[in-house]
């Protein structure tokens, strides 16, 4: 269980993270997103030991990271943001190191070596130096430097920034396919991941907790959530849809003839759209109901933007 | 292995994983025996003793310790490596420690490559060895201080050319502390026990107290001092400053 409690930063004056505390349990994935300076990565730093805190504690498994950090420690895998490893190191070498660092005997370094090698598909590169490396293999070596010693916690600040879509998809297979016994932190400002990973959200902004809510909670602050987009090349469908029942506005796309029908808070519409359809007997090619837009959210959340 | 030798190793192993380590070397080696024959006069001052050669020694390392030491910590901020090593389960002075031996170690390996030139004057004569090899300890403790200077330096920057800039100013003063070019400038002004503090500092006068031969303990002890001190201030510095 990681807890962390009241944790303050403040660097001459200025509070990059703001009495932040909430508490993770084994198996839960979460994610940190907010927008850039929010103190994201700041915590991150305070969570895996690297910066120490103004106020506020931070403990691993009941291990306080300030107070014995090497125990502490032992129990992360941490992807600093940006992946930065030894350039003039071969992949190899690099986890070499840190394997040796971890303290595995010889036998169990190549069997940790091995398991994330073939995990992260890194066999190819094994043998080049890092900073030779594709953005992409860079990313996955220190991923699998993360990974060497199976942690319980895992602490990935933005893992798939930078990576080309198959590459976003591979590091997401791989993240989503660990152990459910760990905790995950995962910071990132790429909404789709958070519904695609997390079973956890928690929006800070200005350093200070905004929503500690899982995705479906957060999608359901969206306007668009359960609003229901038609399409269809009817002639003024627009100002028939505004009348229905339950329809608070339509937003219309007109290049794509698309209609979407944002309910009263609560409303559901959809019945009474199908109901008029079937009576007008107007040709829909395409209807769906939306879950909510967690950019939407974000917005409403981190800049008061009414949304 | 602790978590020192392993850093260590690590930070050799990188030495000689870009050419720096041999240019280091062959740099090290033909501006030693440029001082020593040339400037020095080893060969026509017809003794069998290499004072005129360690003489050289801490006006080499001015220069040549500094672009050593200047990546020690700067290239780690710089790349934002330094994140990673401190949050692997280590020590902040078993890294400190283990990438200054790393170091050390390989400037003691350039100063044992000066070998030729010890062989030369036993094959010529007949040297006094104890002097010889006192004053390779000695050199080799004075660019072990030299290191730990340009250590700290290096953690207070990522700018690679500030710290190698900084480390000569300093490591300079402390070279010519004992020199009557920098004692002039605290004379008239400066009391008397001042002005024997700043010139008991002298890298120079210690260096030269152990290449004549006169091994007092206090002269080692100096720059183990000297080596100990600017370590210690290594570790506080990169804990002051890691959030930049």
């Amino acid at each position: 269980m990681i807890r962390v409690s009241s944790l303050t930063k403040s660097f001459d004056g200025f509070v990059a993270v703001d009495r932040l505390s909430f508490e993770l349990k084994s198996g839960e994935v979460l994610g940190f997103i907010g927008p850039n300076g929010a103190g994201k990565s700041t915590t991150m730093k305070i969570i895996t030991g690297f910066l120490a805190p103004t106020e506020g504690s931070v403990t691993i498994f009941d291990q306080d990271i300030w107070r014995t950090p090497l125990a502490a420690k032992r129990l992360i895998g941490y992807l600093p943001e940006g992946a930065p490893a030894y350039g003039d190191m071969t992949a190899a070498e690099f986890l070499r190191f840190i394997a040796e660092i971890r303290g595995f005997s010889k036998q169990q370094r190549s069997e940790a070596i091995d398991r994330v090698v073939a995990a992260l598909d890194l066999e190819t590169v094994l043998g080049k130096r890092i900073e030779t490396l594709s953005k992409g293999f860079r990313r996955r070596v220190g991923l699998a430097q993360a990974l060497i010693h199976d942690p319980r916690v895992l602490i990935l600040d933005e893992p798939t920034d930078g990576l080309d879509p198959n590459q976003k998809h591979q590091v997401r297979e791989l993240i989503r396919g660990l152990s459910k016994e760990k905790i995950i932190i995962i910071s990132t400002h790429i909404l789709e991941e958070v519904t695609a990973l997390c079973s956890r959200v928690i929006v800070i902004a200005n350093g200070r907790l905004l929503t500690d809510a899982t995705p479906a909670q957060l999608e359901a602050h969206s306007r668009y959530h359960r609003a229901v987009t038609v399409e269809s090349r009817e002639p003024a469908l627009g100002e028939k849809l505004r009348m229905l029942p339950g329809v608070q506005a339509v937003e219309e796309d007109q290049v794509n003839q698309r209609y979407t029908l944002i309910p009263v808070t609560g409303q559901e519409i959809l019945p009474a759209l199908n109901q008029r359809i079937a009576s007008e007997g107007w040709a829909i090619s395409q209807i769906h109901v939306e879950k909510g837009e967690l950019n939407d959210v974000f917005r409403q959340l981190t800049t008061g933007e009414a949304a | 292995m602790s978590a020192t030798t392993i850093v260590m190793r690590r930070e050799l192993a990188s030495y000689f994983a870009t050419p720096l380590a041999y240019i280091f070397i062959v740099i090290f080696l033909v501006v030693a025996s440029v001082f020593a024959f040339s400037v020095g006069n080893l060969y026509e001052m017809g003794q069998a003793d290499l004072l005129n050669f360690f003489n050289f020694h801490p006006w080499l390392y001015l220069f040549l310790i500094p672009a050593l030491a200047m990546r020690l910590w700067a290239e780690e901020r710089k790349t934002g490596s330094i994140e990673l090593l401190l949050t692997l389960p280590i020590r902040l002075h078993e890294a400190v420690l283990g990438k200054f031996l790393a170091a050390w170690l390989f400037s003691g390996l350039a100063l044992l490559l000066t070998f030729p030139i010890w062989i030369t004057v036993n094959y010529l004569g007949d040297p006094d060895n104890g002097i010889i090899l006192a004053s390779y300890l000695g050199s080799w403790l004075m660019a072990g201080a030299f290191l730990a200077i340009g250590s700290c330096m290096s953690a207070c920057t990522s700018n690679q050319v500030i710290a190698f800039i900084l480390t000569i100013v300093i490591c300079f003063c402390y070279v010519v502390a004992g020199l009557p070019l920098l004692l002039n400038f605290f004379e008239g002004w400066a009391s008397q026990p001042l002005l024997d503090a700043v010139a008991s500092l002298s890298f120079m006068t210690h260096f030269n107290a152990i290449s004549r031969g006169v091994l007092d303990f206090r002269d080692l002890l100096f720059f183990v001092l000297m080596i100990v001190g600017w370590l210690t201030a290594t570790a506080i510095v990169i804990d002051m400053k890691k959030a930049q």
